[in-house]
Parts: C-alpha cells; sequence; structure tokens
C-alpha cells in the first residue's frame, strides 16, 4: 500500500480535517456522491492535488470511495467526522452556557450603571446626560 | 425586526494550533470587560452550568496570576491559571493559560472587546504550542462528560505517538 509513511500531520481525522481544501471537499461531498473530475472542475485545483487530499481524508475514514465503471466516485463517511463535530461542539456549547450566564450579569452591571447614575444627579437639572 | 444575534458562541479553529471564540454581546465593552476581569462577576458565569467556581483569583497587571478553579456537578476539580503579558483596559487582554490537568501545555489567549453601536464583540484567539495540545484543551472544555473528555485525551495522546 503506498502512503503507509504518510506524514504524522495527517494521522487523525482533526488534522484531516484542519485543512482548509479538504473541508471545502467535505463540504462538496456532503451534498452528495461525486467522482475526482467533478471535484477538480469545482474546486479549480489540479487533478493530483485533489487526489492528494482525497488520499489524506481517505485514511482517517472520512470519505469512502467505490468503482463504478470507469470512475472512482467519493462521498463522506459520518462515522468518522462524528466525534470531530461533537467535540468541538460541545467545547463551543460550553462557552455558548458560559456567555448567557455572562449576559445576566452584564444586564445586572447596565442597571446598576443606570441607577448610579441617578443616584450621582439626585437633583437633576434636566440637562444633566452631558457634563 | 434588526437582525438577530446569534446567542451561540462561535468556535472555529483557524489553524492547527489555534482557536478562535467570537460572541456579540448587548452591553456596552467597559461592562464586558468588567464582568471579565472582576472576581465575584467571573464566578457568576465562568463555570457554564457544569459546575461551581470555587476559586478566581485575579492580579490584573502585567506579570500578574490569575488561577480559576471549578468543581464540577460529579465532583471533578478542574483548575486553570496564568500570566497576564499585555493589558489594555477594556480593549485587549493577553495571558497565558496553563490547564492544571495537562501543566506542560501553556497557550497564550488574546482576548479582544470591540464596541460598535453599544454592542460588544468579543474574541479569544487561543495559541496553543501544537495541534496535539490545542486539540487537549478543547477535550478540556468538556467538563460535564468528564469521562468523555478522559476518551478524547486518551485518543489525542494516542495520536500522538
Amino acid at each position: 500500500m503506498p502512503g503507509m509513511a504518510r506524514a504524522a500531520t495527517t494521522a487523525d481525522a482533526f488534522n484531516a480535517v484542519a485543512e482548509p481544501r479538504r473541508r471545502q471537499i467535505l463540504d462538496l461531498l456532503a451534498g452528495g456522491e461525486r467522482p475526482v473530475n467533478d471535484l477538480v472542475a469545482v474546486l479549480g485545483m489540479s487533478q493530483p492535488q485533489v487526489s492528494k487530499h482525497l488520499r489524506v481524508l481517505r485514511e482517517v475514514g472520512a470519505v469512502d470511495v467505490r468503482e463504478e465503471g470507469r470512475q472512482r466516485l467519493y462521498r463522506v463517511d459520518g462515522r468518522a467526522l462524528k466525534p470531530i463535530h461533537d467535540w468541538v461542539k460541545d467545547y463551543e456549547r460550553s462557552w455558548t452556557e458560559r456567555f448567557e450566564r455572562l449576559d445576566v450579569v452584564l444586564e445586572e452591571l447596565e442597571q446598576e450603571e443606570e441607577s448610579d447614575a441617578g443616584d450621582d444627579q439626585p437633583h437633576s437639572d434636566g440637562d444633566a446626560s452631558r457634563g | 425586526m434588526p437582525a438577530t444575534t446569534s446567542r451561540t458562541a462561535t468556535v472555529t479553529l483557524p489553524a492547527d494550533e489555534q482557536i478562535l471564540i467570537t460572541r456579540e454581546f448587548d452591553a456596552p465593552r467597559h461592562l464586558v470587560y468588567k464582568a471579565w476581569t472582576t472576581p465575584d462577576l467571573v464566578k457568576r458565569w465562568w463555570h457554564a452550568n457544569r459546575g461551581t467556581a470555587t476559586i478566581c483569583e485575579i492580579d490584573l497587571r502585567v506579570g500578574g496570576t490569575w488561577r480559576y478553579v471549578m468543581v464540577t456537578d460529579d465532583g471533578f476539580e478542574v483548575a486553570f491559571h496564568g500570566e497576564y503579558r499585555e493589558i489594555v483596559p477594556d480593549e485587549r487582554i493577553v495571558s497565558t493559560e496553563i490547564y492544571e490537568g495537562m501543566p506542560d501545555a501553556e497557550a497564550v489567549n488574546t482576548v479582544t472587546f470591540t464596541e460598535a453601536g453599544g454592542r460588544t464583540t468579543l474574541t479569544i484567539l487561543g495559541q496553543h504550542a501544537s495541534k496535539e495540545h490545542r486539540d487537549a484543551h478543547i477535550a478540556s472544555g468538556m467538563e460535564a462528560g468528564l469521562q468523555d473528555a478522559l476518551g478524547l485525551l486518551e485518543q489525542v495522546a494516542s495520536s500522538l505517538r
């Protein structure tokens, strides 16, 4: 098998999808099975470049290939990608929850600030908003 | 109707060693900054509903340190600490961050506060020493399902070989 001594940087699915071009390929394949030539045409890259990216994606199980006649058809294999999705999503969710709590704190700070401004000028002269 | 602001934190991985988190707040930036840098306030939001923030120390000056500790609902202690490297009040904070569960992995976080029309956009750019450290950091954020996190850490660790 060729490609056995692949670079360590592409050894896992997380790395494989970190490359923007490969994400683009995955996006295209998410819309349905496609042959390489199709990807070459849409991406405006050379066939060897596209093939290289596809090989990396195949090595981590992110895409699958099957032969049909003389064509090789590629498709996304969601099983390999789900952990990545879940992984970043959970991180995102934890920040979303953190920020929702921060929203509550901010709302209180704004109210405090408004009432402080009121306290500072108990005898409003009607034009107090500008010093 | 005004454009709806997403209440979801946006997390992207712009480069192998980076994590970028973005969120817009309906508040002026001096208040976002205040909520971000005042220990009693940080304690109220930082735990992300996944436990209780037990320690929040902030010595907000260049060279000063910070340390946040939280105990998850299932009893695990998760702690982070670091040092402030650059502080521009209401605008920008650069600090280091070490997840104490993985003390060799130091990240540098740049937090920016930008205000437009009374709303504040907060960005946190985490620069990690390596992709493996970044990935482990993302796994460390999963306090809720710590088992999953450990499983992932294991996965990440085995991918390092």
